[in-house]
Order: C-alpha cells, then sequence, then structure tokens
C-alpha cells in the first residue's frame, strides 16, 4: 500500500523567549503521536537539521524586531503554504510592543551603554503586521490544547476562528470570584478568551496576554474603573504590556 | 608536518534572529592566533522596558526573558523586588519558592542531559534518530519532562511562566490534595531517575582539564544554597549580593558585542559544576554516592563533566523535593497566607523607595536582578546579568587551551570537541543546538 506523505512542518523563532515551542515539548510522550503524524523538518529549539524547500505548515513565534527578521519572514511565508502565527509575541506583539513606547536609540544606549550600535533594532511588528498569517494562536504562553486544535485546522485546510469573547465568560464558568470584587484590576473584561482563564484560575489577574477582542465592551468597562475607583492610566499601562503594537494597526 | 598546519573554523549560527554567535578558531602554522566565543543575546531591551512599570508586575515581564528558566528569572525578579521594598517572605513562602526552584532544575537538567548531551555521547546528530534506535530512552526524556510540567502546573499554574508566584508570596497555595499528587509524582520519578544515572554513568566524557575560578552562591547553614545566600567563589573570595557588580566586573571586548566577566583571574565559571565545588558536602546524600559512583569530587576541573554535576544535582533536587512537601505536609499549609496584589492597589504591601538585589541559583548559574524604585514603586534602573554572559570569558579560555592539545586529531573532531565544550556549559539551549551546523574550513 502506498503510504501518505507526511505534511512539512516548521518551527521558526523570531524575538521570543522560546517558551511556546517548549509547549511543545510538555506534550510528554504524547508528542510522539504528533511526530508520527507530521514530518517536522526544522524546529531550532531541538533539532539541528535544516530545510530550505517548501513547508506545509510553519509555525512561528515571535516578533518582528529588525530588517534580518523582516527579510527573514517573508522569504519563510513565500515558500509556506498555511502560516502559524504562534504566541503573543508572534500575533500581538506581546511583551516586545513595550519598547515602542521609547526612543529606539534611547532604550539601545540604555542597555547597552557605547556597544549599542552592535544592536540594531526596529519598532517591534506582530508577523500579520508584516506578512499574511493563516491562523492565530494568542497567548504567553500558548495554550496547549488550542495549539493542537489549530495544527489539526492548518493541516486539514479548515479554518480556526479565535474566540472573540472576553476572558469573563470562560472565568463565570470557572466559578472564579471577581478579582474586582477582589478589589485588584484585572484585563479579562476586554481579553480574548480560548485560554480558559488561566491565569485568574490561579489566583492571579488577567495581564491580557491574548490581545483585545476586536469589539470590547468600553462602556460596560468604564462602567466597572468607575464603580472601583480606578484610574483610566492605571488601565492604559496594564494594556500596554502585550497590546502596545496595536495603535500601529491600519 | 601536522602540527605545523593551519586550521581555521567557523561555526555559525543565529540566536533568536538578531543577534548572532559564531566559534571562530584560527590556527596558523601550528599556532593559535584567534580563538573566541561571541554570544549575542537577542536584544528585547528588558532593561529598557522595566522602568516606569510597578516593581509588582517585574516578575510577569522578567520571566517572559527566557522560556526555558522562567521559574528561575521569576524567583530572582520576586527576590529583587522585596530586597528593595525591604519585604520578608514567611518560612512556608520560602518553602513553596524551593520546591519551585528544584522543579525548575530537574526540568532543566534533564532537557538538557538528554536532548543536548545525550546525542552527542550516543553519536547521533540529534534526538530525532534517537526515536528509532533509543526509543525507550526518548519516552523516558519525554515522561519526565511532562512530569516536571504537572508539577509546576499544581504548584505554580504552569512551568513556562509561572501564573501565583508573586511578590509577597503565592496567589494560591496547594492543598493537601495537591501535596499528596505532587508527592506521588516525585517518587514516581525515582525509577526514571535511576534509569537517567545508569545511562549517564555508561557514557564517557572527554578527557580534558583547566584550572578555573569557580563562583556560585554560599550559605553558613547545611543546606546546599540555591535561592538565597552569599556570593563566593573557590578562589576564597566571599561577598554580600549587594556587591554583585564587584563579581561579575563586566568588561568589553574588541570584536564581540557581548559582555564578559571576570573576577580573581582571567575567568571564572558559574553552573552546576562551580555548585558542586562550592558545595558539594551540602549535597543529599544519594547525589553524593552518585559523585563517588562517577568518580567526581571538588574541585573537578574538567568543563564537560558539568553534565554529570547536572545528573548529581537532579538526585539532590529530586530528593530535597520530596523532602519538602512531606514538611509541608507535616506542618500543614496555611491557607492565610494566601497573596492577591496585582497592582498593589490595595497598598497591602507598604511601599518604599529602595534598591534591591536578587541573586539565585538557576540552572546555567547564579541569575542577577537588580532594580532601583521610587516612592511609589515604580522602576527607575534595572540591572539583569544571566549565567550564560558570565560563561562566555571562561569558554573562551577553555578553548584556547584545549585546541593545541587536539591539533593532531582530523578537523571533523576538533570541530566536536569544540561543540561539545560549549554544549557542556549548556548555554540557552537554541543557542547551542546550533552549533551543530558548522561550517568548517581549513586551509
Amino acid at each position: 500500500m502506498k503510504k501518505l506523505k507526511k505534511p512539512k512542518v516548521a518551527f521558526y523563532d523570531f524575538a521570543c523567549c522560546e517558551g511556546c515551542q517548549l509547549q511543545v515539548a510538555n506534550f510528554g510522550e504524547a508528542l510522539l503521536d504528533i511526530l508520527s503524524m507530521i514530518d517536522v523538518v526544522e524546529f531550532r529549539e531541538a533539532m539541528s537539521e535544516k530545510w530550505e524547500g517548501e513547508i506545509d505548515v510553519a509555525v512561528v513565534e515571535g516578533s518582528i524586531t529588525d530588517p534580518h527578521a523582516d527579510e527573514r519572514i517573508r522569504k519563510i511565508r513565500s515558500r509556506s503554504k498555511a502560516l502559524i502565527a504562534y504566541g503573543s509575541c508572534a500575533t500581538i506583539g506581546g511583551v516586545n510592543g513595550m519598547k515602542n513606547a521609547f526612543d529606539l536609540d534611547e532604550i539601545r544606549k540604555y542597555v547597552y551603554k557605547s556597544d549599542y550600535k552592535f544592536f540594531p533594532t526596529e519598532k517591534t511588528r506582530a508577523v500579520h503586521q508584516v506578512v499574511k498569517v493563516d491562523y492565530f494562536v494568542n497567548g504567553c504562553p500558548v495554550y496547549p490544547p488550542e495549539f493542537v486544535t489549530v495544527l489539526k485546522a492548518a493541516l486539514q485546510g479548515t479554518p480556526y476562528y479565535v474566540p472573540d469573547y472576553p476572558v469573563c465568560v470562560e472565568c463565570k464558568m470557572n466559578e472564579n470570584i471577581c478579582m474586582y470584587d477582589r478589589g485588584v484590576t484585572c484585563l479579562g473584561p476586554v481579553t480574548r478568551a480560548g485560554c480558559n482563564s488561566w491565569c485568574i484560575n490561579n489566583g492571579n489577574i488577567c495581564y491580557g496576554c491574548r490581545g483585545m477582542v476586536s469589539n470590547p465592551n468600553e462602556k460596560g468597562t468604564m462602567a466597572v474603573i468607575e464603580k472601583y475607583g480606578i484610574p483610566l492610566e492605571l488601565i492604559v499601562r496594564k494594556m500596554d504590556m502585550y497590546n502596545k503594537c496595536r495603535e500601529q494597526r491600519a | 608536518m601536522m602540527n605545523k598546519r593551519n586550521v581555521q573554523i567557523n561555526v555559525e549560527y543565529l540566536t533568536r534572529v538578531e543577534g548572532h554567535g559564531n566559534i571562530v578558531i584560527d590556527v596558523k602554522e601550528g599556532t593559535l592566533q584567534t580563538c573566541r566565543l561571541d554570544v549575542v543575546e537577542s536584544p528585547r531591551f528588558f532593561e529598557g522596558i522595566l522602568r516606569g512599570r510597578s516593581v509588582f508586575e517585574a516578575q510577569h515581564i522578567t520571566s517572559r526573558i527566557c522560556g526555558i528558566c522562567a521559574c528561575g528569572h521569576t524567583l530572582a525578579s520576586i527576590q529583587a523586588a522585596e530586597d528593595a521594598l525591604g519585604i520578608t517572605p514567611t518560612a512556608q513562602t520560602l518553602k513553596l519558592r524551593k520546591l519551585l526552584l528544584h522543579l525548575e532544575f530537574l526540568d532543566s537538567h534533564i532537557l538538557h542531559i538528554y536532548l543536548l548531551v545525550a546525542p552527542d555521547l550516543l553519536g547521533v546528530k540529534s534526538f530525532v534518530p534517537l526515536i528509532d534506535t533509543h526509543g525507550k530512552v526518548v519516552r523516558r526524556a519525554l515522561r519526565l519532562k511532562k512530569t516536571c510540567n504537572d508539577l509546576c502546573d499544581i504548584l505554580v499554574g504552569r512551568h513556562v511562566h509561572p501564573i501565583s508566584a508573586v511578590v509577597g508570596g503565592f496567589t494560591k497555595l496547594p492543598s493537601e490534595k495537591d501535596l499528596e499528587t505532587m508527592l506521588n509524582m516525585l517518587v514516581g520519578m525515582r525509577p526514571d531517575m535511576e534509569a537517567t544515572v545508569e545511562l549517564i554513568a555508561a557514557l564517557k566524557f572527554p578527557e580534558f582539564e583547566r584550572d578555573t575560578e569557580y563562583v556560585g552562591l554560599v550559605s553558613d547553614d547545611g543546606e546546599y544554597p540555591l535561592l538565597t545566600g552569599d556570593l563566593a567563589s573557590t578562589d576564597g573570595v566571599r561577598k554580600s549580593k549587594s556587591e554583585y557588580r564587584s563579581i561579575t566586573n563586566e568588561f568589553t571586548v574588541p570584536h564581540s558585542s557581548a559582555k564578559h566577566t571576570k573576577l580573581s583571574r582571567e575567568s571564572y565559571a558559574v553552573g552546576s559544576l562551580a555548585r558542586f565545588n562550592l558545595n558539594y558536602e551540602k549535597l543529599h546524600p544519594k547525589a553524593k554516592e552518585l559523585a563517588r559512583a562517577l568518580g567526581m569530587q571538588p574541585k573537578c576541573i574538567n568543563p564537560y563533566l558539568n553534565t554529570a554535576a547536572q545528573l548529581i544535582e537532579s538526585i539532590h533536587c529530586l530528593e530535597d523535593a520530596i523532602a519538602i512537601v512531606e514538611g509541608l505536609q507535616q506542618d500543614g499549609i496555611a491557607h492565610d497566607e494566601v497573596m492577591l496584589v496585582g497592582l498593589n492597589e490595595q497598598g497591602r504591601i507598604p511601599v518604599k523607595a529602595g534598591n534591591g538585589v536578587g541573586a539565585v541559583e538557576v540552572p546555567r548559574g547564579v541569575l542577577f536582578h537588580n532594580y532601583e524604585i521610587d516612592g511609589q514603586g515604580v522602576i527607575k534602573n534595572a540591572n539583569c546579568i544571566i549565567p550564560t554572559n558570565q560563561n562566555l570569558n571562561n569558554i573562551e579560555h577553555d578553548m584556547e587551551k584545549l585546541v593545541p592539545e587536539i591539533l593532531l586529531k582530523d578537523d571533523e573532531q576538533i570541530t566536536l570537541a569544540l561543540e561539545m565544550l560549549v554544549r557542556a556549559y549548556d548555554p540557552c539551549i537554541s543557542c547551542s543546538t546550533h552549533f551543530l551546523d558548522v561550517r568548517f574550513v581549513n586551509r
């Protein structure tokens, strides 16, 4: 019997912590089942093998922050049938976006002193701000069950729709006490769900790592922050932690 | 004549796109001209972006420096913040943090031993061919890795970017059932760790020695110091963590964009072997037994044996983690210590201006975070020094001694010996895998 050719999957990283790729290693022995279905042709964090040919699914972690990365992501796009932006740095710019609040030369000099010229940098961009993205897996880090769903969709060529309702929906289902009622500011009301309210389940607030819902309930949010007397500036600063690249969107 | 030959080695690779690093070796007529390791950390400007942010969110941001050492960065960050604020953590918080650090060590050391070092010692290019030839070994590695990850899920929500570890303590505390589950998982790791010991003990590490200065945390109590302690070296230096800058003495070198460090002599090393050499006596008896079986004793000066020291530490961390959980079961968890801080909106933690240092042993060596904060708890200045940068200078000096010793070997063997040397230090995993892609030129 003729064996079906396994789809070629490649992992690439740009400016990021590589933690989302590490989530793959955390599948444990189930990883071997996934590996039996696909042909991983490149995965820098774990493999030395390299691949220059056509790719069925490219999984891209990290933000685009310099001219070299810009060129490289375009080349990856041109030889990939489908491209998955993987993790917050790729989907929304993530924590790398905070850099955009500073003058770039100033921040380079602050960190690298007189050697700053060795470290070229541009304003941080999410992957879709440079090339076409077919699938988004949000989160810092990604939520592994969602990645499996998206990978399946990408391999089958079916669409995946990122939930466009706030984390609060999942949080209510998980019966957590609202963080505002507990006296702290949470970004759940304006942040895309899909993480199963991971952080709030563990007693912490939502930091907004999955990006904002497309149509945030501004009135509702304003009512909440007014009710609890929270300065608007505080909310804006919190939003900036992950969402600073958003303002660059056309 | 062989020893009069010219050798030029150029190992080029990309680290996280922006930066790149090389091994550059140039031998002319048998004399070493150039010997350099250049690793550039991906410039993401964390120290810069921390300015203006609340010290209560620093651990959330700095965890994102590294997905592999996320728990280590979190703990160093919290320690720096608490030092600046003048907070003393409770005994229970310290125990839970030590447990978290043990899990981080186990997770990282297992990843390094199996994924990076074992393929070299088994003579293959990466772990991928091992799936077919050594299926049991690969399955064991993935099983161990997943168990560490699952343990972190229970303790702090997840391993990559822990959720519940914050300034002041934890936003959730383990239930009695959680403690029991963790204990069973830890005890369940013992057979796989024993099999790991058998695997590594049967492999042969390259023979090479260079005496150097080893730096790490020390303390006056009986505990193998990982979370807290003074800074010390095998050359007899001992200083408080607030003086960390006079330990690292960062300096720049021409033609290299990475900062180097040195202390009492030309270079120093941090990491498992440094800790082993400084604190051997305080290791768990089972770990010491393994060291004896491997023929290792302090002061061990073969850098390739850093991997063996990682294995010894893994045994120590597993046994001490079990002891910590058992202790928590006995004492019971004080659930009223659960912390919800957020941005300290409710002023639960008193805030004052200050300057704080976190010095924490993470898998690759001692890690420093330093924050200066104002009266509102806003970060004015930040500085982080990672272990890999502290090891660069030492690796270069190792290479300088190693290359002339192995000049009679063929090009491929020289390259492999150099790659394995760099890899033994367990520099950030993504960087080191790239040393597998070699451009070798012999003129």
